[in-house]
């Protein structure tokens, strides 16, 4: 398994998840996406989207300043 | 020795940057002790944001072009003859006509491209205005629609963050001069669970959508597209019918970037202050193309140019750089027919968009005109 970190600290625009749904079409199934965000509203619309549309959740960790959110792509 | 600078692409970011240059380098120009180089794919160079105009020819294809030969500095050597291979080990890039060029310092700033291919039954099912002949198709499926349901859908990553909202306006007071707006049921697609990845703007637009009936749906990823069902299905598990289908396909950065090995998805690995690619010192990224997490938009494409000709000239003159990008993103949204306001943000600073008026609504049909000069370094 590889991981993929995508720095989207500071984007508002596409913003975090945005960037995730993005770097997600570029790795293979049972990758996995380390996304660091200093919106603390992408606690909540990460595993929303995640949850919906089918992927799995790794660990996430509050960093200095920041979330550290992992993704593996599943499907 | 004569410094060589060599940009790859010739569009907004690249001839911005090429013509600053030659304003802060005129001199160590005039005496041989630099040279700029362009590649570039066309001798035209196309006005981008017009492509919105084109399906309701409000906008004629020939407004939308200009020389590219004029467009640039007469002292850029410009070659119309795309990279094939950017080799950033060897500091060498080599093109499709066989020519290879060696360089000091080279620009990457071959934009980002439309792949509506990657989404099964897109490219036969969807209409787009994304590049010029798609914006003539549409133009004609436009023409030829009577009445029905149109989706707008929305895909990750695109560049011009406000052209879907635009288009989606645009629709609906088109059909409504027509005659169609009462026949017609216009529903907009977004990847996340606002209609905006800003959200002031994503509140806004909910507003506007509930006066003129644009229906939405949040959280919806194209999955595939089947023409002959009229359906486009999410990622997300939904299905929604159509007959006439506009999307913003998915984007993707130039194919030389991959067949270079410069970056997944043709996204160079930038740093997002000094827009130097990922270990190399010698080799900057600018606009569409670079990985950094914002805008992909004209707007973005002048500033970062802007702090890279403050640092290449810096650079070239005294072996120093000059300043840091701050992330700065600037746009206009129009906000009616005859009314806008504006955001801006950087990596620090969250937007926080002022009261819409009829002055700035004035300064982006300016602005629009003012697109030439921008790209002549000029303003
Ligand atoms: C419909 C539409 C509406 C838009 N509206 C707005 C707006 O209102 N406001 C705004 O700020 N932005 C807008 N944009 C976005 C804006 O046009 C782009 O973000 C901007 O052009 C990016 O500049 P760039 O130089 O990075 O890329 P581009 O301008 O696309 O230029 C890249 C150039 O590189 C060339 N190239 C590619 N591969 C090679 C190669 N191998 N060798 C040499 N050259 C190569 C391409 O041919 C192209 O000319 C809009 C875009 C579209 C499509």
């Amino acid at each position: 398994m590889s991981t993929t970190t995508i720095d989207a600290r500071g984007s508002y625009c596409p913003g975090p998840l945005l960037e995730l749904i993005a770097g997600l079409k570029l790795i293979s199934i049972g990758d996995e996406i380390e996304i660091w965000s200093s919106d603390q509203g992408s606690v909540k619309d990460i595993p929303e989207w995640i949850a919906k549309v089918g992927h799995q959740m790794g660990e996430t960790t509050e960093q200095d300043g920041y979330w550290s959110i992992r993704i593996i792509k599943s499907k | 020795m004569s410094k060589r600078i060599l940009i790859v692409g010739g569009g907004l970011a690249g001839t911005i940057t090429a013509n600053g240059l030659c304003r802060q380098l005129g001199s160590a120009l005039g005496k041989g002790e630099v040279s700029i180089t362009m590649l570039g794919t066309t001798d035209q160079h196309m006005y981008q944001p017009g492509l919105l105009y084109i399906p309701f020819g409000t906008m004629r294809e020939d407004e939308l072009f200009r020389d590219q030969r004029k467009v640039l500095d007469r002292r850029v050597n410009f070659f119309v003859d795309p990279a094939s291979n950017i080799d950033v080990e060897n500091n060498r890039v080599e093109t499709h006509a066989g020519m290879s060029f060696g360089y000091d310092y080279l620009v990457i700033a071959t934009g980002s491209r439309i792949v509506p291919e990657e989404i099964p039954g897109m490219a036969e099912g969807a209409h787009w205005f994304y590049d010029l002949d798609g914006a003539r198709k549409m133009r004609q499926a436009l023409e030829d629609f009577d009445g029905g349901k149109i989706v707008v859908n929305v895909n990750a990553p695109h560049k011009c963050p406000v052209a879907p909202l635009e288009i989606s306006f645009m629709l609906y007071h088109h059909l409504q001069k027509r005659g169609l707006a009462d026949k017609t049921e216009i529903t907009y697609t977004y990847p996340i669970g606002r209609l905006h990845a800003l959200e002031p703007v994503a509140h806004w637009t909910s507003a506007e959508f509930d006066k003129y009936g644009i229906k939405s749906e949040t959280f919806f990823n194209a999955k595939s597209v089947d023409p002959a069902a009229k359906t486009i299905e999410s990622e997300e598990g939904s299905t929604l019918p159509y007959d006439l289908l506009v999307t913003i396909p998915p984007h993707r950065g130039a194919e030389v970037i991959e067949a270079s090995d410069l970056g997944a998805g043709g996204w160079v690995p930038t740093d997002r202050h000094s827009l130097n690619r990922e270990g190399s010192s010698n080799v900057f990224v600018v606009g569409d193309t670079t990985n950094i997490p914002i805008s992909k938009a004209g707007s973005t494409a002048h500033y970062e140019a802007d702090t890279l000709i403050d640092n290449l000239t810096s650079l070239v003159l005294e072996g120093r750089t000059a300043r840091p990008y701050d992330g700065k993103v600037f746009c206009f949204v129009e906000t009616g027919m005859d009314s806008a306001t504006y955001v801006w943000f950087n990596y620090e600073t969250p937007p926080n968009p002022g009261p819409p008026s009829k002055m700035i609504h004035w300064s982006k049909l300016a602005y629009n005109r003012l697109y030439w000069l921008s790209a002549r370094g000029l303003l």
